[in-house]
């Protein structure tokens, strides 16, 4: 491989409840993203996605596989290596609730300067370092001093994208970061992650949204039912995809062309997926 | 009886129909708040005839969800439509008695909203629910209502009827709830169908079910169809015309392909460009239609 894998993951399981409510979340998973990457993955309500990337930051249990970050196998990492390794800023996500990622109590302000008091920066820098990254969101540095509650959905999602960027990490993960704003804001949040893609951080974007995924990312990794069923080049996946589930999902994205042809192609896909 | 089945394929009768006899006409809605004074809606105009299906698509608060439930008559108690008129299957609605409105609503008008569980009693099962608005409605038997039902649920596609009959909202998925809403919506044969951001909560795949679901039940029984969506690509998919709507004011009324293909007004040239950004078209190697 020509570039170092940042993020490794191998026969990934993971499943949910014990004994008859034991559930497989996740079946099987392979999937590695390398330094300056951006990978889609997308699937369904339930198709395990959310799953992933929180196995990935060490936020479910995992049943067997492996996670290795920055080549340090983390699936059996003790609360204390992954601290350390929070705290180092390897990776960072932004999720889509924006206002249960940040701290209501908090303000902007602080909520950006605190990972950065926390890896021993000096406050004046910090300061200056969380008005730099407002600025690389489009927020005014008046917000600082606001709490997330006085912000409007979109201005709050930038908020956590800056919160996210602030102590530079080499990945960023987002889990559905604009699956609940208006399609204004939606665009302006999307044409920040593309501005990412310059500075060299990699990026994991989950959605259900084909279209959002399309534009910002290299690779696309479908998942379906807890499994992996297709990983491939964006344009290769959208224009010519192998798995059903795959054909169905670009089948059924909204466009602005006529739907009348597609419809009896999506019929026949649903009977192909649900015998 | 007025309600006639038709078949899927008969295109040319709606359009006679449309000359002769809309089911429901809006001429020039003006909606005022009686208590600021304020007019939130300026001046809406379309009309529906027999298995059409209009498009109304805008930005939150652009007037969308209170022109339906103008043409519905649920409008909040402070707003009242102050000029202008709505006609619906012949009759002005302003005239309409709260009974006369109980008689229209379910069996001439009806409507499906973005989220599905607050319409639906918690505890109570699906089935008995939408067997309850027949067995009103229609004035039938239980044991017929029951029958006609379980028909409902298979013809909004859901797998396993009879399960869901018995199943209630909670154990059901927001796109099997909002498939049960429509069962509902139409378990009285209404002759328009009001659809709120009726997909907007729903994942991709659900939602062109339930967008190809309506298509079904326009070309089959004749519905006619108002689709509200913030989504541009989501109204193209089955209207024939679109209303653009921003700040209450209609910017844009043409047929679908005049206003996406040749749109006039600079906000519908913005719909458009912000899902052309990060909508799938760009991405699909194949032209569109009015390029190919």
């Amino acid at each position: 491989m020509s570039a170092r894998a940042l993020v490794e993951v191998e026969d990934l399981n993971v499943h949910y409840g014990l004994g008859r409510h034991r559930r497989q979340v996740l079946d099987g998973v392979t999937l590695s993203v390398c330094g300056g990457e951006a990978v889609g993955i997308v699937g369904e309500t339930g198709s395990g996605k959310s799953t992933l990337a929180r196995a990935v930051l060490g936020l479910v249990p995992i049943s067997a596989g492996r996670v290795v970050i920055d080549g340090l196998d983390v699936s059996k990492a003790s609360a204390r290596q992954w601290r350390a390794l929070r705290r180092a800023g390897v990776l960072a996500y932004v999720f889509q609730d924006s206002l249960r990622s940040l701290d209501p109590d908090r303000s902007v302000g602080d909520s950006l300067v605190e990972p950065l008091l926390i890896q021993g920066i000096a406050r004046a820098a910090a300061d200056a370092r969380a008005r730099a990254f407002l600025d690389r969101v489009h927020l005014d540095a008046d917000l600082l001093g606001r709490l997330p509650g006085a912000l409007s959905g979109g201005q709050r999602q930038r908020v956590a994208v800056a919160r996210a960027l602030v102590t530079e990490p080499k990945l960023i993960m987002l889990d559905e970061p604009v699956s609940a704003l208006d399609s204004a804001n939606r665009v302006q949040v999307l044409e920040i992650l593309k501005g990412l893609r310059e500075t060299g951080v990699a990026l994991v974007f989950i959605s259900h949204d084909l279209g959002s995924v399309a534009g910002l990312t290299d690779r696309i990794a479908v998942l379906y039912q807890g499994e992996l069923v297709e990983v491939g080049p964006t344009r290769a996946v959208i224009n010519a995809p192998r798995h059903v589930y795959t054909r169905l999902l670009v089948d059924s994205a909204p466009t602005l062309r006529s739907a009348a042809a597609k419809r009896s192609a999506r019929e026949s896909l649903r009977a192909l997926l649900n015998p | 009886m007025a309600f006639i089945t038709g078949t899927a394929g008969r295109e040319t009768e709606p359009a006679t129909a449309a000359a002769a006899d809309p089911i429901l006409s809006v001429r020039d809605v003006h909606i005022r708040d009686q208590g600021t004074g304020r007019e939130i809606v300026h001046g809406i105009s379309f009309e529906l005839a027999p298995g059409q299906a209009v498009g109304i698509v805008g930005e939150s608060g652009s007037g969308k969800t209170l022109t339906c439930r103008a043409a519905l008559g649920i409008l909040p108690d402070q707003l009242q439509v102050s000029a202008g008129s709505i006609t619906l299957a012949g009759h002005d609605i302003a005239g309409l008695s709260g009974k006369q409105w109980t008689g229209l609503r379910g069996s001439t008008i009806s409507a499906v909203f973005q989220d599905p569980s607050s319409y639906l009693n918690p505890s109570i099962q699906v089935g008995p629910q939408i067997a309850e608005v027949i067995r009103v409605k229609k004035k039938v038997r239980r044991r017929e209502a029951r029958d006609r039902a379980l028909q409902l649920l298979r013809s909004v596609r859901l797998r396993n009827p009879e399960n869901v009959y018995s199943q209630y909202p909670y154990e059901l998925s927001g796109g099997m709830l909002q498939r049960v809403l429509i069962a509902a919506a139409i378990a009285a044969d209404p002759k328009v169908l009001i659809a709120d951001e009726a997909t907007t909560a729903l994942d991709v795949i659900v939602q062109a079910e339930i967008l190809d679901l309506l298509a079904a039940l326009r070309e089959d029984t004749g519905l006619a169809l108002v689709i509200v969506a913030h989504d541009l690509a989501v109204v193209a998919q089955l209207c024939d015309q679109v209303l653009v709507l921003r700040h209450g004011e209609v910017v844009e009324h043409g047929s679908t392909a005049d206003v996406l293909y040749r749109p006039r007004h600079d906000y519908t040239k913005l719909l458009i460009s912000e899902h052309e950004q990060y909508g799938l078209d760009r991405f699909l190697d194949s032209p569109r239609p009015d390029q190919a």
